[in-house]
């Protein structure tokens, strides 16, 4: 299956991308997924060791299982207002 | 209730005329705005950045939440986002009730929920040339947020 990872603000600027499409086996979770992204090497493994997910605009457990066609958004330590 | 991302220019006295009836005894305003420096060195401007869905479903969740734990529905509150000059408004919120200790609250409430959970960061912009991401909150998930008023820095 294929989901859609959303980067912003310094997790943008550390691995250089702002949307990228990554196949993953149809049985993955969230915790899957970021093993995947820091084997990827470069900025991707730069990323601190806990990072903040959302799945489809809402915040997501390491446990939580993909599906395809999700949106998946690595949240840096936010700093709003 | 109202609640929006945007990247105009904020209007606070917009948003205050959105709450309070004639039953409301209380109406508060908070305005978050740009300060002009930051644990010691000088500040010349902010940039917000925001995960603009995500924020707007985030911030409405948010002001739901404020509306049932201190029953008011009085709630406007609006996040701005792009580049902000010193003095410039970030964040407004209004809320009115019947006594001003819900409003109070929930005026509280709202601000300290934005700044842990809300998915927008900051980039400082120093009068010394350097920029650098303000340190943030880790956002831990909406259904296990203790919806109770925690004290802010």
């Amino acid at each position: 299956m294929r989901v859609d990872v959303l980067l912003f603000a310094m997790y943008r600027e550390l691995v250089g991308e702002e949307r990228v499409p990554i196949e993953l086996p149809a049985d993955a979770c969230v915790a899957d997924l970021m093993v995947e992204l820091r084997a990827r090497g470069g900025g991707w493994s730069r990323l601190p060791g806990h990072v903040a997910l959302a799945v489809n605009r809402r915040y997501a457990s390491a446990e939580q299982p993909l599906a395809d066609g999700d949106e998946v958004a690595l949240i840096p330590p936010v700093a709003g207002g | 209730m109202w609640s929006r991302i945007t990247s105009e220019p904020l209007q606070p006295e917009l948003l205050l005329g959105r709450v309070g009836g004639a039953a409301d005894g209380a109406v508060l305003l908070f305005v978050g705005q740009v300060r002009n420096h930051a644990e010691g060195q000088a500040v010349s401007g902010m940039t917000y950045e925001a995960y603009a869905e995500m924020a707007s479903d985030e911030l409405a969740q948010i002001v739901a939440e404020a509306a049932e734990t201190l029953g008011t529905e009085q709630i406007a509150v609006e996040h701005r986002i792009g580049a902000l000059t010193i003095g410039e408004a970030s964040v407004v919120i209004a809320v009115a009730s019947p006594h001003r200790d819900e409003a109070y609250r929930a005026s509280r409430q709202i601000i300290e929920q934005i700044k842990v959970r809300l998915p927008v960061w900051k980039r400082e912009h120093r009068v010394d040339g350097a920029d650098a991401w303000v340190p943030g909150a880790d956002p831990v998930p909406a259904e296990r947020h203790n919806p109770h008023v925690r004290p802010g820095s």
